[in-house]
């Protein structure tokens, strides 16, 4: 049984992918041979074929970070959430297209060309982990990991048409995820049902030694409280952010999301978060200067690529990095290092980091009202291919509402909540406390049992 | 403080970046117009506020992550010179420092 489901999704995904580009590889052999193992030895997720980004390590398969710096790279070690997937019964059948070293909102900076949005192949299916986002958008997998530094899930969700979840920052294990910004990441989930994102959540989850940033926080059934009774939950709404830079479209369709949760017996609050809108600033100082950081590993001596002939160590360094890095990349890492350069450091860095409390605080603020706090995902739908290539900071506003999430540490997920009148997906965004993950897939599942997104891509397995 | 041609030097070489010409002028103002925009915290007054560092949840931040000093085991020699662009006798070899 497991056999022909993995093969069904190799064949969907080889054929797909001259059209989409959503894999960088796609591992015929390795798949058959581990679906033909897990008939016989089965485990919770049965045989069950996952996408996985291409930044997150997979032992035996390439991990290109979507960029050339990484050279033919395999690693000798699986991702803790990968190792516990495995031991579960899924099965990767491939790694996934993405925005290099996750630095995007379009997949157009990938080193290896962009994913299509299976919607419509002139647009992008947002990033960073569009890949993934389109490979289940397609049905070519049920379920894909991604990560989440800034929105990088629940956009390219979003944008796909299917759920998108981040966890808390701490849920998962981000061991064997090639760090982008280490207060940030996370890696997520990407299905078509949330019985699905609660499955799997429930296997990847939980406490990883090799991490020490992830928590002693117990792994609930998620899947246990998926009843469909939202009555008297508190959904709070944030009138100031459907304002201004939001499609119309967008606010109407979030809108009757909300008209819909009062009708299942949702109690709608009001709530403010005022910092909200200086969210972007300090996204782009905190995760620019922990990407400095965490990329300066890559120097051309231990693994990847390496430019040739130059005569000096430095200069291998300074050739490596210029020959083997993209435009995006080196732009985030010059922000990044000149913020935290000498002079620099408590103008830019600390600062954020004061308003980076700020924001957060107004989140805990806000869910003493409130079980969960309702946005759109993304402030418009899948926008075209080269529109904003050529415009960093109107590429980064796309991240208006998602990175709020990153940098207060709380869940969100990205839920399809209807079509554009271009027939372009439109999603809206749950967040919720520390550790909430429950509820907000209980909203969600509860949403989807009286307005379920049955729509199918044109692209499509 | 406005951005020039210079701090971009400066600090491209400070990251280990080798830019030509044209990367200069093009990436110049971009930054400088991010760093235009990011200077809008300085609207908010958080001379009270303590920065965000350390763990994000009080579950993070209460996380033991020692332990016992025993030998545990590693990726040894073989796999971790397996990626290298040029082993050499167990090392890593790489081009001389002048």
């Amino acid at each position: 049984m497991s056999r022909e489901t993995v093969e069904r999704s190799l064949n969907a995904a080889e054929r797909l992918n001259e059209t989409l580009n959503a894999f960088l590889e796609i591992d015929r052999e390795g798949a058959l041979q581990r679906a033909t193992e897990v008939e016989k030895s089965g485990g919770a997720l049965n045989g069950l074929p996952v996408a996985v980004k291409d930044n997150i390590c997979v032992r035996g398969m390439q991990a290109s970070c979507g960029s050339h710096i990484l050279g033919n790279y395999h690693p000798p070690y699986n991702a803790t959430v990968i190792e516990r997937l495995i031991n579960a019964g899924a099965v990767v059948i491939g790694k996934t297209n993405c925005d290099e070293f996750a630095m995007g909102s379009s997949n157009e900076n990938s080193a290896f060309g962009p994913v299509k949005n299976p919607w419509d192949t002139t647009r992008v299916p947002g990033g960073s982990s569009g890949g993934s986002a389109a490979a289940v958008a397609a049905g070519i997998v049920p379920v894909a990991l991604g990560s989440d530094t800034g929105g990088s899930v629940r956009q390219p969700a979003s944008l796909c048409g299917v759920l998108g979840m981040k966890p808390t920052y701490g849920r998962n294990s981000r061991y064997g995820l090639v760090a982008f910004a280490s207060s940030l990441d996370q890696i997520g989930l990407f299905a078509r049902e949330v019985a699905d994102v609660a499955r799997v959540l429930g296997v990847i989850a939980g406490r990883d030694n090799h991490d020490s940033t992830s928590a002693e926080v117990p792994v609930p059934d998620y899947a246990a409280t998926l009843d469909g009774n939202v009555k008297g939950a508190r959904i709070g709404f944030p009138k100031a952010l459907f304002g201004k830079g939001l499609d119309d479209e967008v606010g109407t369709a979030v809108k009757n999301v909300v008209d819909a949760y009062r009708e299942l017996g949702a109690e709608i609050v009001e709530v403010e978060l005022p910092h909200a809108g200086y969210a972007i600033a300090v996204y782009y100082i905190i995760a620019t200067a922990e990407a400095s950081s965490n990329l300066a590993r890559f120097d051309g001596v231990r693994y990847g690529f390496r430019a040739e002939d130059a005569p000096e160590l430095r200069q291998m360094y300074r050739q490596t990095r210029e020959e083997g890095f993209g435009a995006e990349v080196k732009r985030r890492i010059m922000l990044g290092t000149y913020v935290l350069s000498a002079g620099y450091y408590d103008a830019y860095y600390r600062k954020a980091q004061q308003v980076r409390t700020l924001i957060k605080n107004d989140f805990l603020n806000a869910f003493k009202n409130c079980d969960a706090i309702i946005t759109p995902t993304a402030p418009t739908p899948a926008f075209a291919l080269s529109e904003k290539v050529d415009d960093p900071l109107s590429m980064y506003l796309n991240d208006i509402y998602t990175v709020t999430a990153n940098l207060a540490g709380i869940p969100g997920l990205s839920v399809p909540c209807g079509l554009s009148s271009t027939r372009l997906p439109i999603g809206f965004q749950l967040l919720g406390p520390y550790w909430s993950e429950a509820t907000i897939l209980k909203l969600a599942h509860a949403y989807q049992q009286v307005q379920p997104f049955t729509e199918r891509p044109p692209v499509c397995a | 403080m406005p951005i020039n041609e210079t701090d971009i030097a400066k600090v491209a070489q400070l990251a280990h970046l080798e830019l030509d010409d044209a990367e200069l002028k093009t990436f110049g103002p971009q930054i400088a117009e991010i760093v235009a925009y990011v200077e809008q915290l300085n609207e908010l007054d958080t001379a009270h506020v303590e920065p965000a560092l350390g763990g994000l949840t009080p579950e993070g931040e209460q996380a033991d992550s020692s332990r016992a000093d025993e030998i545990a085991g590693s990726l040894g020699q073989k796999v971790a010179l397996a990626e290298a662009p040029d082993p050499a006798c167990g090392h890593f070899r790489v081009p001389k420092v002048l």
